[in-house]
């Protein structure tokens, strides 16, 4: 798993690449967390995550509270088709801006 | 007010400072620390797991690690001595994976039959407060047998994010339940899921339920089971046969894996929990169908899974000699009044609720739940007066199946301490037995009509005791008891012999599928005038997943083990039978919009509001005048809207006629004061869409004096 963070004005974007499972889960939310305390606002680019696991999806989930209760916002773009079913289904994804694209994504958090 | 980010401490910081998180002893390679016994099963704490089992026969324990679905253990790690407080071994295990990670335990001791110990220290054991269940993951798969271990331990992360949600707490009075298999709802191709038969195909589902109107759901059994436990295949189409409905639970702890699309990602526990958030945010409650009378582990001759190797003597009723009493019918009998156990079903259903924000629980075979550890009824059963009173289970719906397999009846006199709720069967049987016109029903059918006062009325348990139901998994469908005088199980390879033979049903000239036009409009209309009955009736009105659309089992009245169209939902028949659907809907808002049905005590047959009626007044041919001489199959009844709820809500009156006759008859109808008129909201005997009225469009009777109906027909009136 690696992340790159790059900047949009006043959005953070944060490409993650590989797999997001009980072992690279706190290692993400380690890195994430000080770009969101930075900016209030990041979009997460998942289009080359290939797995997310349910340590995984809790990550996500833990970045969103601590976006909430700043009033910052988390987008999340690139979604697989198979994570977003499953995030669906486990009640993750509806507390999420999701967008098919980058661009998309940033409009989200305008 | 502080702002919130200063409330956000990162907790880590604090509990990095506390001494417990750190390991005290070393395992090859394992660090660990002395557990805590409670809770039981596992917990997460912070950098660790904490392991916590009890017996109170065992003489050693070991604790057995896999990476899921290894095929050999990880580690073994035997408890140290020091690690077991009384008869709870306790342990924390640093650095595990929670995700990737699958238990179970070796337990030492006896193997002394006749003293009731069976110990296989061989097997590896399943915790009996295993939270998930792994190995099982995909439905029908046949298992191997030879795995080591093959329902394995599994952790969770228990930190659902529930929002607000809490259980509903809808009145009990007011609950339209819908009794239904979470496989059965979407198993089919016609359901048109992505992942057929799993609680998010459910999820999907959600709007049919809400249009049909019905606030609650009970799921039939959904504890992890083990569905290829036998190794049956069926006479007539040399299908797999399956413990399909899952009456035989493996662990009481875990959502069944394979009921979940997200199951082979371990997710099945946050699956189910957005399936219940979701039917709360749309007025629905949900109770658990569970099974405490047995379990999966049968006779001496079945498998040893978990109890049976935890501790053989607390867990089941044995005889003198060692074996199994059967009260179940199963093999085994939970020994639910034990102490311990009784604690373990505490346990459960507090974690059902608490966790899973579940409603309301119905136990199958309940009167087994009253017996002694020697199999005596108790006159006040430990078991069913701690779960009346437990604070956690405070506001949830309690409700029994108050007979066993064992011959113990006890309707009308389960032991309810003011909580408990039952499953009518008087209901079920005297509304059959009036509809197909057996003489002598009146009587009975108006007992059933007040909420049973017969059956409840004697130690004042009121309406909301009294679970109606006409059809339920048990038995015929609707359509069936319409379409079939004897059952057909042939299918089931018990040599048709299986299944209940009582089940007073008609098929209105004809066995099983007709094109004769008279036969199947006879039948609609027989199926129509059961809906009208449970729907006017005092008591908790329970339907069956399907009776909505004729769902039919082809004569089957005992489906456990099909795992095929006898048992799934075919939603072609809502187009095919929309007439039917659209009846049973409009029915149900008619019971919603008027709580004059909805009382919680029996009604008095008196006029306690000064209305210038009684609460409910009986009819006949002629008003006023009602039969209840044994060939009378006329029942009428009137009700007082300003009686609604006790006389705490004012309703319009009611006037409902049942002709279970051959022939149509003239009836006249009671008069109302000079500012009201009787108005048609259902009439049975007449083609949809005039067999009902949406509520507020009831024409009005021309006639307000009298009026015709037809044969074995309903008729229900409103006066406004």
């Amino acid at each position: 798993m690696n992340i790159t963070v790059s900047q949009r004005g006043e959005v953070s974007i944060a490409a993650i690449l590989g797999e997001i499972d009980g072992k690279t889960a706190p290692l993400a939310q380690a890195q994430l967390m000080p770009i969101l305390e930075a900016t209030n606002k990041v979009v997460l680019d998942m289009s080359s995550v290939s797995y997310l696991s349910s340590a995984g999806l809790r990550m996500l989930l833990v970045l969103y509270r601590q976006a909430t209760a700043r009033s910052g916002k988390v987008a999340l773009v690139g979604l697989s088709e198979e994570i977003k079913d499953t995030m669906s289904m486990t009640g993750f994804l509806g507390f999420f801006e999701v967008s098919d694209t980058l661009d998309a994504g940033l409009l989200s958090l305008a | 007010m502080a702002e919130l980010t200063n409330v956000i401490t990162p907790a880590l910081d604090v509990q990095e400072r506390r001494i417990d998180y750190y390991p005290t002893h070393d395992y090859n390679g394992y660090q660990l620390r002395p557990g805590k016994p409670y809770p039981f099963g596992t917990t997460l704490v912070p950098g660790g797991v904490n392991f916590s089992i009890f017996s109170n026969h065992a003489t050693a324990c070991t604790l057995v690690l896999f990476e899921k679905g290894g095929g050999t253990p990880l580690v073994e790690i035997p408890f140290p001595d020091s690690f077991r407080i009384g008869n709870v071994w306790c342990m924390i295990v640093f650095g595990l994976d929670v995700e990737t990670l699958e238990y179970g335990y070796r337990l030492e001791g006896p193997w002394d039959p006749t003293a009731g110990q069976r110990f296989a220290p061989s097997r590896i054991i399943l915790d009996p407060y295993a939270k998930a269940v792994g190995g099982r993951e995909v439905w029908g798969q046949p298992p191997d047998w030879n795995d080591i271990f093959l329902q394995r331990g599994r952790l969770i992360f228990e930190d659902f994010d529930w929002e607000d949600d809490r259980p509903c707490e809808i009145p009990v009075e007011d609950l339209v339940i819908y009794e239904m298999h979470v496989r059965s709802f979407t198993a089919d191709p016609s359901a048109g899921a992505k992942h057929p038969g799993t609680f998010a195909a459910m999820r999907e589902k959600l709007p049919y339920l809400k249009a049909l109107g019905i606030n609650c759901v009970e799921l039939m059994p959904i504890f992890e089971f083990n569905e290829c436990e036998n190794d049956r295949v069926s006479p007539e189409t040399g299908e797999r046969l399956f413990n399909y409905w899952g009456y035989s639970t493996v662990a009481f702890f875990a959502p069944k894996t394979s009921f979940a699309a997200t199951g082979k990602f371990g997710m099945q526990v946050d699956e189910l929990k957005t399936l219940v958030k979701e039917l709360h945010r749309n007025g629905i409650e949900v109770i658990l169908d569970v099974v405490f009378n047995h379990t999966a582990e049968g006779n001496e001759m079945g498998p040893t899974i978990s109890f049976r190797g935890v501790d053989n003597q607390t867990y089941y009723m044995l005889t003198p000699e060692g074996y199994y009493y059967n009260f179940s019918g199963c093999g085994n009998t939970l020994n639910c009044n034990n102490p311990i156990v009784r604690n373990m079903v505490l346990d459960c259903l507090r974690y059902w609720v608490a966790e899973y924000h579940i409603d309301g629980f119905r136990f199958d075979l309940a009167a087994i739940l009253g017996r002694d550890p020697w199999g005596t009824p108790m006159p006040n059963p430990p078991l069913l007066e701690t779960l009346a009173f437990d604070p956690v289970l405070g506001k949830c719906k309690l409700i029994a199946e108050a007979w066993d397999a064992g011959g113990l009846y006890q309707v009308g006199s389960f032991p309810a301490y003011g909580r408990w709720a039952e499953w009518n069967g008087k209901f079920r049987d005297d509304w059959r037995r009036f509809l197909i016109g057996e003489p002598g029903m009146a009587g009975a059918v108006a007992q059933r009509i007040q909420g049973s006062p017969d059956l409840y009325g004697w130690n004042a348990r009121g309406t909301t005791a009294s679970i109606n139901f006409i059809t339920c998994h048990d038995g015929f469908t609707l359509y069936d008891l319409v379409a079939y005088n004897d059952k057909h199980n042939w299918a089931n390879g018990e040599g048709g012999t299986d299944g209940g033979n009582d089940n007073h049903s008609w098929n209105c000239g004809w066995e099983g599928e007709t094109d004769d036009p008279a036969i199947r409009e006879l039948r609609r209309r027989q199926m129509k005038n059961a809906w009208v009955a449970l729907m006017v009736s005092q008591g908790v009105p329970m339907v069956l997943m399907g009776d909505e659309v004729a769902r039919t089992q082809f004569g089957n009245n005992n489906a456990y083990c099909q795992d095929n169209h006898l048992n799934w939902m075919d939603w072609s028949q809502c187009a095919q039978n929309a007439d039917l659907l659209r009846f049973a809907q409009r029915m149900i808002a008619f019971r919603h919009a008027h709580p004059v049905f909805r009382n919680i005590a029996h009604l008095t047959n008196t006029d306690y509001a000064g209305s210038g009626y009684a609460d409910i007044t009986w009819h006949g041919t002629e008003a006023w005048q009602a039969d209840w001489s044994d060939n009378s199959r006329v029942v009428a009844f009137m009700l007082d809207g300003r009686h609604a709820k006790g006389a705490t809500q004012t309703d319009d009156m009611i006037y409902v006629i049942f002709n279970a006759y051959w022939d149509a008859l003239h009836v006249r109808l009671p008069g109302l004061s000079h500012d009201r008129r009787w108005h048609l909201a259902v009439n049975t005997g007449m083609p949809s869409p005039r067999d009902i009225h949406p509520t507020g469009t009831e024409p009005p009777l021309d006639n307000q004096g009298s009026l015709l109906i037809g044969p074995r027909a309903a008729i229900v009136l409103v006066g406004r």
